[in-house]
């Protein structure tokens, strides 16, 4: 196939010397800079699918954000009439159930797509120099899409987003000395009332768009340190890339169009799967739900919370499961980045995915009798993983390449 | 979509201008894309789109039992205040004095500002209970009722308190006020002498609303 680079257009700054864009082009290089990050911009040429998801939760974000605008249009965030608002999304409004149809399962596929984007990041070392701050306002956003996440469960004001509200208010009152002012400033009174769902409903809204803001630090993060790829060796030159447009935007769109598939399907065939029927009955601060759990992209932190018998203990480890992941560029020294090249790292990944889901689990089926024990065994592992067995891998690997070659191993391996 | 020229091939050429396959596959893409945003923007145009709601046109039931001769009710009716007058017969031989209609405007009720069967001199139903929409015809303001002064001779009226604008007690424009046309009567049946039903016609009536005039 012949590169596209010779057509009408020059891909040198003479492209915008006239007219309209000229003029721009003095002022405000805009389009020049388009043209410089998404047109003429170097992509490794071997991108797996796994880089798909970058590109997906732009969208989605852009998704939730139309949708969200226009469900506030129509949502009271008041405790008598936040429910029967949102029914009346579902049941009276134009189109109003297939926007919120839209919300929550772009909330959902968020969240997971969130996931396997993290994942790409932990196997393919894409957290490694020079790119730990690409690590880090991706892991700022995971914290922040999850708080906004959380805070848009609790504006239908069903029964599970009352009880998740009451539980998590509950745990915020558990941290010591400054719990119980904390907790009292976040439900705004002394009960769950019109205060807190209000200022839930303003966090939900800001937090939206303070992600956009902080996507914006994430993406200009990847076009100063380029894109990783599947190997973890940078490009050597431009033989070994390929320009972002057609090759890479015809990728994302295959992408897309998969990703939206799934999406119809679980939007229009099995909405059941990503809600749960006890918040479709308004919230009874009289009456609890027989069981309560969290959404699913919570239950491993829940399972955590659960495994730890102490109440301030298993807020500490669930929290402390995403701190961990701040100091992963420093707690895995090794200069090999892709796990394709550390065979003991890939089989401890294995590992951690699999304990993430049986942490999930035991979120599922409370954490008693033989769950407790998984829950604590997955706990410990999930932990071990990256406190202990990252970083004797990395010092081990480390000491080999050394004893290989000793000149060449602080380069690229 | 057109090809640019290229100077450097012979004009007639196929290569210049019948647009290529990658043209074709570009502009399919493209058509396919708009195709896919505009469907996708329907919902979010439909949720704009005014909510009718079906209870705000259910017809509202009234008890007058309670309203003395000479006394004056508000109700609410589609979100807008409606009067509910009980007149007296000293009131009501007053609305067909001939002098008196002289200054008014039209005291013949000939614009559209109320249903066929409250085409007559009292501007309604029964001649006891005047209805009216109580939104002033000039610039929208709820008139006040004024009742009736002791005096004699001294007879109620409505006065809006925005512009000045006086209508009689059949809700008929003063000459020399601001407003043009007569207070709006809504549609209404009196299924009992002391119940009132606003928003429904009365049998073998057919008066849409919202073909009056002006509110």
């Amino acid at each position: 196939m012949k590169h596209p680079e010779t057509q009408d257009h020059t891909s040198a700054p003479a492209a915008f010397s006239g007219g309209f864009a000229g003029w721009m082009e003095q002022r405000l290089p805009i389009f020049s800079a388009f043209r410089k990050e998404y047109v003429d911009f170097p992509m490794p040429r071997n991108l797996n699918w796994l880089w798909n998801f970058g590109a997906i939760l732009v969208v989605v974000l852009l998704l939730m954000l139309a949708t969200g605008t226009f469900l506030a249009m129509n949502y009271t965030p008041t405790s008598a009439e936040a429910f029967f608002s949102t029914e009346a999304i579902d049941r009276q409004l134009s189109g109003g159930w297939l926007l919120r149809g839209m919300h929550v399962t772009g909330a959902s596929l968020f969240l997971a797509a969130l996931y396997i984007h993290l994942f790409r990041g932990l196997y393919y070392g894409s957290y490694k120099a020079p790119r730990e701050l690409l690590w880090l306002s991706g892991l700022v956003l995971l914290v922040m899409v999850m708080g906004t996440a959380f805070a848009g469960y609790v504006l239908p004001w069903g029964q599970m987003s009352y009880w998740g509200a009451d539980v998590m208010t509950k745990a915020v009152g558990a941290i010591p000395v400054v719990g119980s002012a904390l907790e009292h400033v976040l439900t705004g009174g002394d009960h769950l009332g019109d205060v807190f769902l209000h200022r839930v409903f303003v966090l939900h809204f800001i937090m939206a768009f303070l992600v956009v803001g902080v996507v914006g630090l994430h993406v200009a993060c990847v076009h100063i340190t380029k894109s990783g790829n599947p190997l973890g060796r940078e490009p050597k030159g431009p033989q070994d890339t390929l320009p972002f447009h057609p090759y890479y935007t015809s990728k994302d769109l295959i992408g897309l169009i998969v990703f939206a598939m799934v999406f119809s399907a679980l939007l229009f065939f099995w909405p059941g799967l990503l809600t749960e029927p006890a918040n479709y009955a308004p919230a009874d601060p009289l009456h609890t739900p027989a069981d309560i759990e969290p959404e699913w992209y919570f239950l491993p932190f829940y399972g955590l919370l659960q495994s730890v018998p102490s109440k301030f203990g298993g807020l500490l480890a669930a929290a402390s499961a995403i701190l961990v992941l701040f100091a992963l560029p420093w707690l895995d020294q090794s200069p090999v980045r892709s796990a394709r090249f550390r065979p003991a790292c890939r089989l401890g990944l294995a590992g951690l995915v699999m304990a993430f889901i049986l942490l999930a689990a035991v979120g599922k089926h409370h954490a008693t009798g033989e769950w407790m024990l998984i829950g604590r065994l997955a706990g410990l592992y999930y932990f071990g993983f990256f406190l202990v067995l990252l970083p004797l891998v990395s010092r081990r690997e480390k000491a080999q390449l050394q004893a290989a070659s000793p000149t060449t191993s602080e380069g690229d391996a | 979509m057109t090809h640019p020229t290229d100077p450097t091939t012979a004009p007639g050429q196929d290569e210049s201008t019948v647009p290529g396959r990658r043209d074709f596959l570009g502009m399919v893409t493209t058509a396919g894309t708009v195709t896919g945003l505009a469907a996708c923007a329907i919902p979010f145009v439909e949720s704009l789109k005014p909510q009718d709601s079906a209870a705000a046109h259910q017809p509202v039931e009234v008890d007058l039992s309670k309203l003395a001769p000479g006394q004056q009710m508000t109700t609410v009716w589609q979100g807008k205040p409606v009067f509910i007058l009980r007149r007296t017969p000293e009131e009501l031989a007053r609305l067909q004095n001939a002098a008196l209609n002289e200054t008014l405007r039209d005291a013949q009720s000939e614009a559209l500002q109320q249903p066929p069967y409250a085409r007559n001199w009292h501007r309604s139903v029964v001649p006891e209970y005047g209805v009216y929409v109580g939104i002033c015809t000039h610039l929208g303001c709820v008139p006040a009722y004024m009742p009736p002064t002791p005096a004699p001779d001294q007879t109620g009226f409505y006065a809006c308190p925005c512009h000045g604008s006086h209508f009689d007690l059949a809700g008929r424009v003063l000459k020399g006020a601001p407003a043009p046309y007569n207070l709006p009567v809504p549609p209404y049946v009196m299924p009992t002498p002391t119940t009132l039903r606003l928003g429904e016609n009365p049998k073998g009536e057919t008066f849409d609303f919202s073909t009056i005039e002006q509110i």
